[in-house]
């Protein structure tokens, strides 16, 4: 059952200068699946670029009874970055049918949202979108990479309150977008639960090494040296999930997999400026053999201490088992009955 | 004489306007724009080649899977690597997946929604359609939804995650299956295959497959009510509706190929053409500007040569796509080239005798669905747990390679140019830059921009219903258009 008229919350999803995949990935919402969740959260999609069935005009329409505050915007998902490029007039990217450019409609809407969310990394630091040379001066709502500001300035408030909600990830997981809003549209969402990238700490007080399926071969330093191998991917294959922050190994992507699970590095996707490491992806720079870009909160000297201590003591097990794309030696069983 | 512009075009994938001159009540001309430009080109420019596997899935949320394997093949192709069985079957399958997802997603959440506006109230099969396909209220929606978030579990297992995935790479694919995880792929395209069958076709895959006339589909729509499965359904609007009058064209239609074996590839590569087969030359294709609104490039030019500069002023510009060709001519391409071009028997039928239009389209990705489920089945099954999935190779600091496959809704080029261990030039040319380009050096007019003339555009329509049909019907992807 839907819930009761007074607590519908409207929700408008624009798609700004990204690829759609946070949209996409968000299809991928189950048990329950996209439409049940919102529905049972009260939540009306005033208008999806994907699902609705207005196009054209009756889009048009909908924007304008928007701005004219007909219709109560309660949040405003944008995905994607925003292009203010060639000079500023931001003609990279016009709003199709309206003769204006996408960057003008994200700056009114903000001004009308209650909440406004940026979805998925483009849209809150600028992403992708600003890799390079950033040739399209793209950046996110309040972000341009690490510096306060973006499209909307530091100063932007939503209707509640509240800065630009940045549900980073390229893409987002499901649940990140959809537990945010449901958690706004429950009410009691406040800057408390926003990280200091404004990110929202229920998915960002973790790290993607927690759950990490890799992490005996973590603590033993036993490493992959090339991708498809089962060991630890911090020495060598530019993982960075001991810095990432995100639940992906503690909440499944498509049933079950992550980055990781999936043979390949973190690349810290839900954080500013991922898209440029300053070095190749998926290869760990080092100094002096040493990788650079240890775990966040451990005293240098200390990690490299433990891990001779501990590369020292590697099981065979684990030594074998890092270096192949199956499990090429088990557990040990302990005493064995001989077979009858 | 009137002119219109359409847009935002929704339910496709990106940003889409359309503009359109009408003459008494039909389309007479059509002008087809890409409003968005990203510059992924200029972006991997001057970086390290393998790096082009991180930003190119990133070209694109619905087909990244593809834009992945284009960029590791092309890579492969400079290092001259051969990919283990393992690598072939296990990217074939995380292929597989999204090109099947994304017909099933067309038909269900971006198509069929079309049939159940406001305009149809009026025919006798509206009721029910509305119930079942109306945009995101009707109940195939959420249970679609389901379907297939339950069959993306593929890509959980053997890709970690959709999209934007690192686990296809030049040397195969990062991820070694156990034999229980090959069972449990089993399980999750048996899931699947229940939902196709009992849903969508409401009959088993191989006797959808046995179809292979016109009359033999006829005879097969006619042995059950419409209601009886989603594809009759679709049958009976098509009649209704005379479907295959809508959007029609004659153009060569090309496939690059996909999906490769040990005999070959599933769906082969080559070009169709007034009943006649011919080879491909990837050396005849190129990309002209004339109508774009880029610059630095005085003619056409093969995607090895192709510059990418954007510049918002040209006056004869009207979109930020090129306009690709082979040797000179538009073409058209999608799942009714690629079945077409394969030969499946049923598509070439309906191509010879009606074109490529609105119904022969979305019928040619119905039934490339069973023809990709049950090869995946036989490359699950031929997965061989313990033995290698990827090798690692050195690539070499000087070299050009070409990777061509096929995204769900058509050929999909990458073409780069290596020096000094650096990206010098990288080209993307997508379905899409095929099927929405906009007129050529000679005006030729791009394959929509042909299709849309003659499609009935009432004044008391403000959004011509036609035209929604015979626009989506090519399964537009407009952020792989420009990129």
């Amino acid at each position: 059952m839907a819930a009761p008229e007074r607590n519908r919350f409207n929700l408008l999803w624009l798609q700004s200068g990204g690829c759609g995949g946070c949209s996409l990935s968000l299809l991928c919402a189950e048990a329950p699946d996209l439409v049940a969740t919102l529905s049972g959260a009260g939540i009306d999609l005033i208008w999806h670029p994907m699902l609705s069935e207005a196009s054209g005009s009756e889009m048009r329409e909908i924007l304008a009874k928007v701005m004219r505050r007909e219709i109560r915007l309660d949040a405003l998902c944008i995905e994607g970055a925003v292009k203010r490029g060639p000079k500023g007039s931001g003609r990279f990217h016009m709003l199709s049918g309206t003769g204006r450019p996408m960057m003008h409609w994200v700056r009114e809407l903000a001004q009308l949202a209650r909440y406004t969310l940026a979805i998925g990394t483009g849209a809150s630091f600028g992403g992708i979108t600003a890799g390079g040379d950033n040739p399209t001066d793209a950046c996110g709502l309040q972000y341009s990479e690490t510096n306060r500001g973006g499209l909307l300035g530091s100063a932007y408030l939503s209707g509640a309150g509240l800065p630009v909600i940045n549900v980073a990830g390229c893409p987002t997981h499901p649940n990140w977008v959809l537990d945010t809003l449901m958690h706004l549209a429950l009410g009691g969402f406040g800057r408390d639960d926003l990280d200091d990238w404004q990110r929202p700490r229920s998915y960002c007080d973790h790290l993607v090494h927690h759950g990490c399926p890799r992490n005996e071969f973590y603590e033993f330093k036993a490493s992959a040296q090339e991708l498809s191998q089962g060991g630890c991917m911090m020495e060598h294959l530019g993982c960075l999930g001991t810095q990432a922050h995100a639940d992906c190994n503690i909440r499944p992507w498509n049933g079950g997999g992550s980055c990781l699970k999936g043979g390949y590095a973190c690349v810290n996707c839900t954080q500013p400026g991922f898209q440029e490491p300053g070095h190749r992806f998926l290869e760990t720079p080092k100094i002096a053999g040493i990788p650079i870009g240890l775990p966040t909160d451990m005293p240098k000297a200390w990690f490299v201490a433990l891990a001779s201590l501990s590369k020292a003591a590697t099981p065979k097990r684990l030594r074998s088992n890092a270096h192949a794309d199956h499990i090429a030696v088990p557990p040990s069983c302990g005493k064995r009955e001989p077979h009858e | 004489m009137s002119r219109r512009i359409l847009g935002p075009f929704n339910r496709v994938e990106g940003d889409l306007e359309v503009k359109l001159e009408i003459r008494d009540d039909r389309v007479s001309e059509a002008w087809v724009t890409s409003p968005m430009y990203r510059g992924f080109e200029q972006m991997l420019h001057g970086r390290d080649p393998r790096d082009a596997l991180v930003y190119t899935p990133r070209v694109c949320g619905i087909c990244s899977v593809s834009q992945s394997v284009a960029a590791a093949n092309a890579l492969g192709a400079i290092q001259g690597v051969v990919r283990p069985p393992n690598g072939e079957l296990a990217i074939n399958l995380i292929h597989g997946c999204e090109n099947l997802a994304d017909h099933f997603t067309h038909f269900y959440l971006f198509f069929m929604p079309d049939f159940a506006r406001e305009a149809y109230r009026q025919r006798s099969w509206y009721d029910e359609v509305a119930a079942r396909f109306k945009a995101v209220r009707g109940s195939a929606a959420s249970q679609t939804m389901s379907a297939r978030a339950g069959f993306m579990h593929i890509m959980g297992l053997l890709a970690g995650k959709w999209p934007h995935s690192l686990a296809i790479q030049p040397g195969g694919s990062t991820r070694g299956v156990e034999i229980h995880e090959k069972m449990r792929l089993l399980a999750i395209l048996a899931g699947f295959r229940n939902f196709l069958e009992q849903q969508l076709f409401g009959d088993s895959l191989e006797r959808m497959l046995e179809l292979e006339s016109g009359r033999q589909l006829q005879a097969w729509f006619a042995e059950q009510a419409p209601g009886q499965s989603d594809f009759r359904r679709f049958l009976q609007l098509a009649l209704d509706l005379k479907l295959e009058e809508l959007g029609r064209t004659d153009l060569r239609l090309m496939s690059y190929g996909v999906y490769p074996g040990s005999g070959g590839e599933l769906f082969r590569r080559g070009t169709w053409c007034a009943g006649n087969g011919a080879p491909l030359r990837p050396e005849d294709i190129s990309e002209d500007i004339s109508h774009s609104w880029m610059e630095g490039q005085a003619e056409p030019q093969h995607p090895y040569k192709g510059v990418t500069l954007p510049d918002a002023d040209p006056a004869s510009g009207y979109t930020w796509c090129k306009a690709p060709r082979l040797a000179g001519e538009a073409v058209e391409v999608g799942a009714v080239a690629r079945q077409t071009v394969d030969g499946q028997p049923l598509i070439r039928e309906l191509v010879a005798a009606t074109g490529s239009n609105v119904r022969n389209r979305v019928i040619a990705r119905l039934i490339e669905i069973p023809r990709i489920l049950l090869a995946m089945e036989a490359w699950c099954r031929e997965l061989r747990p313990k033995e290698p999935f990827c090798i690692t190779q050195e690539l070499p600091d000087q070299a050009q390679g070409a990777g061509m496959t096929e995204a769900a809704r058509g050929s999909l080029g990458h073409w780069v140019r290596v020096k000094n261990g650096r990206i010098i030039n990288y080209q993307i040319v997508a379905p899409t830059t095929w099927n929405f380009s906009p007129r050529d050096w000679t005006e030729q007019p791009g394959p929509l921009e042909q299709a849309l003339i003659g499609t009935p555009a009432g004044a008391d329509e403000s959004e011509p219903v036609a035209v929604q049909h015979v626009v989506r019907s090519f399964d537009p992807c407009m952020v792989c258009t420009v990129h």
